[in-house]
């Protein structure tokens, strides 16, 4: 009776406005899974590789500046593989001397020296493990401060597996806009532009050294979709992990719309530098590889703001300042897996799922009552006990009903009237032994209950098989299945069990049932 | 009410030769299906794009196709879902570029710009990576085998290993029918489906365990009255006294399973259809196959008859 009593406050939450005194674990209403209520459901794969190789490529300015300051003549200086450090030393007498300053300046690297004075440092496994673990958290942080910026409710965003991250946007429908917002990299970079260099000798291969070709944005030009190319120092003057805030704005001369960067202190004190020495240059802004805009210097800015332009929409604005506020993801993230649901969709799944158990629930009913008569009506209640049991269980252990899941109720009430089907048959048997009534009713459930908790656990084992291997709504399946099979073991054992004996033992004599 | 009478003695094992020939036959048919026409493996398998949408008005599916030629899905599969408003564009594509996530919205941007913003609306998307496809299959896979291994263990622990052999088997055969089955139809192969192939595994053997306690309960109720020990009478006989129970189960689950086959939408249908097949083949299997098999294995793991009868009485 107070499991009955608990099951139905627990469910009260899914039909009813509650009462303020109504304790709080009893008014969480059911979670609805996303293919009901609509919403994104992406899966992100973070290249954590890139994230080591970034790293490696970062350590070769150190390695570089140590060489120098030993006097050491290199003729090679490289990352490869985007594991390994590869410097090449000149004279062979130094080799020995250089390999043990590498190793000490970088030390979770392993050095080894190979043939024609190559010194090789690989990064170490733990060193690595350590890169790619930090790149996926970090990586979580930054997509929640862009998701959050799209002001959705309860966005869900952790970790699966290794180097995976599951996004969920309820309600939100755009798959479009959300993709590109957390798929962009956000590498915001400030190079400047060298005019001493001859563009046409570079691209024609002879690159004048510490110079890189960036190409503009894709460009109609008479026609002919073109894209700009830029020579540019190598070396990033500034970049994106400067920026303090990003807003959109409107640029007067053109009422375009534009995003003003503005700078923290270390970034401010760069850009008035950068500003400051190379009046009349350009500078490239480039963003995710594409550069943005190279405008010219004029005079020096001292403020700490910029200003990136670029025939944006008015969201392309704001969106770039949503990624530019939010920071640069440590390492591009892919998505590798999507189920958006639209949101009529989702109605529809709710309904036609609603309408399978009711009719089913309604056809079991009374196939039951007409089968079993008397005892087939303590049945069904313990059957309505049952549903209100899973949908209590479920609200109240926090689980998520997605339309598989509901496929597992509506599975779940034709498989909990078996154990009912397995007693009330050896209750039949032991009645047409001879046995009176209430004899007969003993045997049949002591009889039946050995048989009943082989077979369900026997289901049991598959639903938790399939909750283990299973993902998203698989796993919801596997849940409330779990859920029904021991609410039925439950509410046909102990509920149905105590009807009759309330209804039949209360009698003084007892001659026939009506099973 | 009762469908079978408290007297019935039907000869099933008498008829075993017959239902295992038809069962092997209906295995062959599946495994051939299996070979020659494969499975219609969905893109939770393969990888790929399917994008559902919802037309105000009916559109002509060689409209649709022409929709979405010039954005380069000329070759997707497209196809009525449920009613003629609703299509569903399947596409295998994988973008050269990397980024293949982005196909499902080329396909909504086409479909929009042909018929406009509020004459197509989107109703599911989903997208599965190649390398998600190849751990889904795994999984999937890996699932079936644990379950079956758990399994054995199990009824193992519980009966005999010849019981555990029995429901195995009965279970390889259940599985082995719907897939063939899902290879027979075309119909597509996907994730739920194979949660739906756990499922009946689970059902069919809740049914078996039925029938093997009761031939463990008559077996230690024979010694008991010190009578002959006949296995395939007792077994016979513990197959029809669990008859009605057995067809009254399988009925009232069938009644909800095809409730959810007709009402639960077009969504669920496959996983639906899987369900119902299996329940019936699953049936079958628990009366035909399982009890049979384990007979087929008496005395092969080195006891006799009253050995193991005692020692079944022994089992917790």
């Amino acid at each position: 009776m107070v499991v009955l009593l608990v099951s139905m406050m627990g469910s009260s939450a899914n039909v009813l406005t509650l009462p303020g005194w109504w304790p709080e674990s009893f008014s969480k209403p059911l979670n609805l899974g996303l293919d009901l209520r609509g919403g994104i459901h992406l899966v992100l794969d973070v290249e954590v590789e890139k994230a080591v190789a970034h790293q490696v490529e970062e350590s070769i300015d150190a390695v570089r500046q140590e060489l120098r300051a030993n006097k050491f003549r290199y003729s090679k200086l490289d990352a490869e593989d985007g594991k390994h450090v590869v410097a090449v030393i000149k004279k062979d007498e130094e080799v020995s001397a250089a390999k043990d300053v590498l190793a000490a300046i970088l030390p979770g690297y392993s050095v080894v020296v190979e043939a024609g004075n190559r010194i090789v440092l690989t990064i170490g496994d733990k060193e690595s493990d350590e890169i790619k673990k930090f790149a996926v958290d970090q990586s979580i942080e930054v997509v929640r401060n862009r998701i959050d910026a799209l002001g959705t409710t309860e966005p869900v965003i952790v970790k699966q597996g290794e180097r995976r991250v599951l996004v969920q946007i309820p309600g939100y429908e755009d798959t479009a806009r959300a993709k590109k917002l957390i798929g962009s990299t956000a590498q915001l970079e400030f190079k400047l532009v060298d005019e001493q260099g001859d563009l046409d000798k570079a691209l024609a291969g002879q690159m004048p050294a510490g110079d890189v070709v960036v190409y503009g944005a894709q460009q109609i030009v008479n026609g002919r979709s073109v894209r700009q190319p830029y020579l540019l120092k190598k070396r990033t003057e500034l970049s994106g992990t400067e920026v303090a805030d990003a807003r959109v704005g409107i640029d007067p001369r053109y009422n375009e719309p534009i995003v003003t960067l503005k700078f923290n202190n270390k970034g401010a004190r760069k850009f008035d530098q950068l500003t400051k020495e190379h009046v009349g240059e350009r500078f490239a802004i480039i963003l995710e590889g594409v550069v943005q805009s190279a405008p010219v210097i004029r005079e020096r800015i001292a403020g700490g703001t910029a200003q990136i332009s670029g025939s944006f929409t008015t969201q392309e604005a704001r969106d770039l300042a949503i990624v530019l506020r939010a920071g640069a993801l440590p390492a591009p993230v892919n998505v590798v897996e999507e189920r958006s649901v639209g949101p009529s969709l989702g109605q529809d799944s709710i309904d036609q799922g609603l309408n399978s158990i009711v009719i089913g629930g309604i056809l079991v009913l009374i196939f039951m009552a007409i089968y079993y008569r008397a005892f087939g009506f303590f049945a069904n209640i313990a059957l309505v006990f049952n549903l209100l049991l899973i949908v209590a269980a479920m609200s109240m252990i926090g689980a998520t009903l997605t339309l598989p899941g509901i496929a597992g109720i509506v599975l779940t009430i034709g498989m909990a009237v078996d154990a009912n089907v397995l007693i009330f048959e050896r209750v039949r048997e032991e009645l047409s032994l001879g046995k009176t009534p209430l004899a007969a009713i003993d045997g049949g459930y002591a009889k039946a209950l050995t048989t009943i908790v082989d077979a369900n656990i026997t289901t049991l084992i598959a639903a938790i098989v399939l909750f283990q291997f299973g993902t998203g709504p698989v796993k919801g399946f596997a849940v409330t299945l779990s859920v029904g099979i021991l609410a039925s073991m439950f509410t046909a054992i102990i509920v149905t069990r105590a009807i009759s004996s309330l209804t039949i033992e209360k009698r003084k004599r007892v001659e026939a049932l009506s099973i | 009410m009762r469908l079978i009478s408290p007297n019935t003695n039907i000869n099933f094992l008498g008829q075993r030769k017959i239902a295992m020939g038809f069962s092997v036959l209906l295995i062959l048919a599946s495994l051939g299906a299996l070979f020659i026409k494969g499975l219609n493996f969905g893109i939770d398998f393969t990888g790929g794009t399917l994008v559902e949408v919802r037309f105000t008005q009916a559109p002509a599916i060689a409209d649709v196709r022409e929709a979405l030629a010039p954005a380069g899905f000329g070759s997707a599969i497209i196809q009525e879902f449920g009613s003629p408003e609703e299509i569903l564009v399947r596409s295998q594509n994988q973008d050269s570029e990397g980024d293949s996530s982005a196909i499902s919205s080329s396909i909504l941007g086409a479909l929009k710009a042909a018929f406009g913003d509020d004459g197509v609306e989107m109703r599911r998307v989903e997208f599965v990576g190649p390398q998600v496809g190849d751990e889904l299959t795994k999984a999937g896979m890996m699932a079936v085998l644990v379950a079956m291994l758990a399994i054995l263990l199990y009824v193992t622990f519980r009966f005999q290993f010849r019981f555990a052999l029995g429901a195995d088997a009965a279970l390889l055969h259940d599985i082995t029918l719907i897939v063939g089955l899902f290879a027979i139809t075309g119909k597509e192969f996907s994730l739920p489906v194979v949660a739906a192939i756990l499922t009946v595994i689970g059902y069919s053997l809740n049914d078996t365990i039925v029938v093997f306690d009761r031939i463990r309960e008559n077996f230690v109720l024979n010694r008991k009255r010190k009578q002959p020990h006949d296995e395939v009478a007792v077994v016979n006989q513990s197959v029809n006294q669990t008859l009605s129970r057995t067809l009254m189960t399988s009925l009232t689950t069938l009644l909800v399973v095809l409730a959810l086959l007709i009402l639960g939408g077009e969504v669920i249908h496959d996983f639906a259809f899987a369900l119902t097949a299996g329940i019936l083949i699953g049936t079958y299997s628990s009366i035909y196959i399982a009890s049979p098999v384990m007979l087929a294995l008496h005395g092969k793991f080195g006891a006799d008859n009253e050995e193991e009868a005692a020692e079944l009485a022994a089992r917790p």
